[in-house]
């Protein structure tokens, strides 16, 4: 890139000593102190990344097919993955990894935008409602499990407290089987969607005040502005928001740990915490092949969604 | 009336973001100040008495104040990690911006691999049982440097394409290159992005429970989010104190935010949209 511009621009020097530079620079060997750009400066990086996450993600395919004890291991082919999908309770884990982060990207979009959409409108107060809004994000995971746990107990929490007020009786969030994992994935959203807020507000800052305009020239009213406008243009926010809260969705696990440990029994189980329990358990093997499914799920449905929403993007 | 009829969609909005997101904060704060029998009705009330002194104490004592440990373990971890961050990542993401190559497409690929694979968690433990770093604060820091690499370099790349090349090579004409010309010349015009790393990523490790989990069990060298972890099952009758614990560990993010929000803000978005 250096190569390809006028060389004489900003040097005093003879043209040729600055090109022969700029030519060994090119090359990345010879002259005083070599290329100006090294690699060494990749180095630092390069070792705490290969050692702590590299090797590791590599031999988990080696471990995943082995009876593991971290000392020796031993060799038992697909054994660990075929346990994985015959038990009844790990099956769960897969399904409900995918519908905890389609509900919680799901949700992260339609309340971030609404939001977004609501917090660059000339509302009073604004400043404060986007502070309230972002604040969980900051805000530890754990903390806001036990608080929202405390909450949505059956009887004491103010949630049902809340809904009794208006006559309904709320279930027990946690404890019952078919609201346990939705729970805990409205209270996710709760926790991320201020990301997901100001992501589409700086997106929707950036749309430029002339195409509002234009839509009211023609006559168009509020819906017409977030329909042709609004919408189609805060596609860059959206394709952000999507793929950030998807890949946190499928590798969520302090959530629901701190929220429901995977109860009431195995129905709020998800990848990441079946191998946070094999682990626990003593079945290394077992749960690195936990670790290989996930990667596999992350990449298989990850690398195509950001080509189809690419895609989309440069169509838009 | 017009007023009326603009202001009242808004003050219903507002009265559910209020609900919504202020009622949660405020139930914490209220239960960390009740005494320990009122505490445990989990309501809403307010408090009819306020040892406020006497279980901020009560925490901090207990257990052998591993609450005073802990937070002294997640500043060095925090302080470390993000230290070691900037200075690693501020390097690669110039040289990954600047030097074209073959050399760039590989990094580019493992920048991104880094931001989508789940870490595999018992390897990694494997990895640093056999360096002997397992269950040790310098293991964890490694571990919080190698999973924020990836979102730290994507933001220096990007901060770095802004700074002009014509700098550099008025830096290279009077004999910087390597290591003079970043420290001396690129690295002070990296301030506001440096500053913006810094904020998130020290949010992102102080914040941080499942790598503490996995790889710093144990109470003797307990980070501030596993003490609220194990509180949570010791203390399932002293709700004032686990709920005070939440306060204090609250507080360090609750500062940042106050004081820069706009630049926490700005960092997280503008790594979400390049990233």
């Amino acid at each position: 890139m250096t190569s390809s511009r006028p060389s004489t621009a900003t040097s005093p020097e003879p043209p040729t000593a600055a090109a022969g530079r700029r030519a060994r620079a090119r090359n990345g060997k010879g002259g005083r102190g070599g290329n100006p750009y090294p690699y060494l400066f990749y180095v630092p990086a390069g070792i705490v990344y290969t050692i702590v996450f590299l090797v590791p993600t590599i031999m988990a395919f080696y471990f995943s097919m082995t009876r593991w004890t971290l000392f020796d291991s031993t060799f038992v082919g697909l054994e660990n993955f075929t346990d994985f999908f015959a038990e009844q309770n790990l099956r769960i884990g897969f399904q409900n990894t995918l519908i905890y982060a389609v509900t919680t990207s799901g949700l992260k979009v339609v309340l971030g935008m609404a939001l977004g959409v609501l917090l660059t409108s000339r509302i009073k107060l604004r400043g404060f409602l986007r502070s309230v809004v972002f604040f969980p994000v900051l805000v530890s995971t754990v903390a806001v499990g036990i608080t929202f746990s405390v909450l949505l107990k059956p009887d004491t929490g103010l949630v049902n407290k809340a809904l009794a007020l208006v006559g309904i009786s709320g279930p027990d969030w946690l404890g019952d089987a078919n609201t346990a994992l939705l729970s805990v994935a409205l209270v996710d959203v709760w926790k991320g969607v201020g990301l997901a807020t100001v992501i589409y507000i700086a997106g929707m800052m950036s749309i430029p005040r002339d195409y509002y305009q234009a839509v009211a020239v023609d006559g168009g009213g509020a819906w017409h502005r977030f329909r042709f406008v609004t919408l189609p243009l805060s596609w860059p926010a959206t394709n952000s928001v999507i793929i950030l809260s998807f890949i946190g969705g499928l590798r969520s696990f302090d959530l629901i740990w701190t929220m429901t440990r995977g109860g009431p029994g195995f129905t709020s189980d998800v990848i990441a915490s079946i191998i946070y329990k094999q682990y626990q358990a003593g079945f290394f093997g077992l749960s690195t092949a936990g670790n290989v499914i996930l990667f596999i799920v992350v990449t298989a449905l990850v690398v195509p969604l950001t080509r189809f929403l690419s895609a989309r993007e440069v169509a838009a | 009336m017009r007023a009326l009829r603009r202001s009242g969609p808004e003050l219903v909005v507002v009265l559910l973001a209020v609900v919504i997101f202020v009622v949660p904060f405020s139930f914490m704060v209220l239960t960390a100040v009740k005494d320990e029998v009122q505490s445990a009705e989990l309501d809403f009330g307010w408090p009819t008495s306020w040892p406020i002194v006497q279980n901020f104490v009560e925490v901090i004592e207990a257990r052998d104040y591993v609450l005073l440990r802990a937070f002294l373990n997640s500043t060095i971890l925090t302080v470390v990690a993000v230290t070691l961050l900037v200075v690693f990542c501020s390097m690669a993401g110039f040289v990954l911006q600047r030097r074209a190559g073959r050399m760039r497409s590989v990094v580019n690929f493992l920048v991104l691999s880094g931001l989508i694979i789940p870490p595999a968690i018992v390897p990694t433990i494997w990895v640093l049982q056999t360096l002997g770093l397992f269950k040790t604060l310098p293991g964890l820091i490694f571990v919080e440097v190698a999973f924020h690499m990836s979102y730290s370099v994507l933001l220096y790349r990007a901060f770095v394409a802004a700074v002009p090349r014509e700098l550099d090579e008025a830096a290279m004409i009077d004999g910087c290159t390597g290591f003079r010309l970043f420290f001396k010349v690129i690295f002070p015009l990296l301030r506001p992005v440096t500053i913006t790393v810094i904020l998130t990523t020290s949010v992102a490790v102080f914040n941080d429970f499942v790598n503490p989990l996995y790889f710093l069990p144990g109470d003797e060298n307990a980070t501030v989010q596993l003490t609220l972890y194990n509180f949570q099952s010791q203390y399932s009758t002293q709700w004032n104190l686990l709920f005070m614990d939440i306060v204090l560990i609250t507080i360090p993010p609750l500062l940042a935010f106050i004081f820069f929000n706009r630049k926490i803000v700005a960092g997280m978005t503008a790594g979400a949209i390049k990233g």
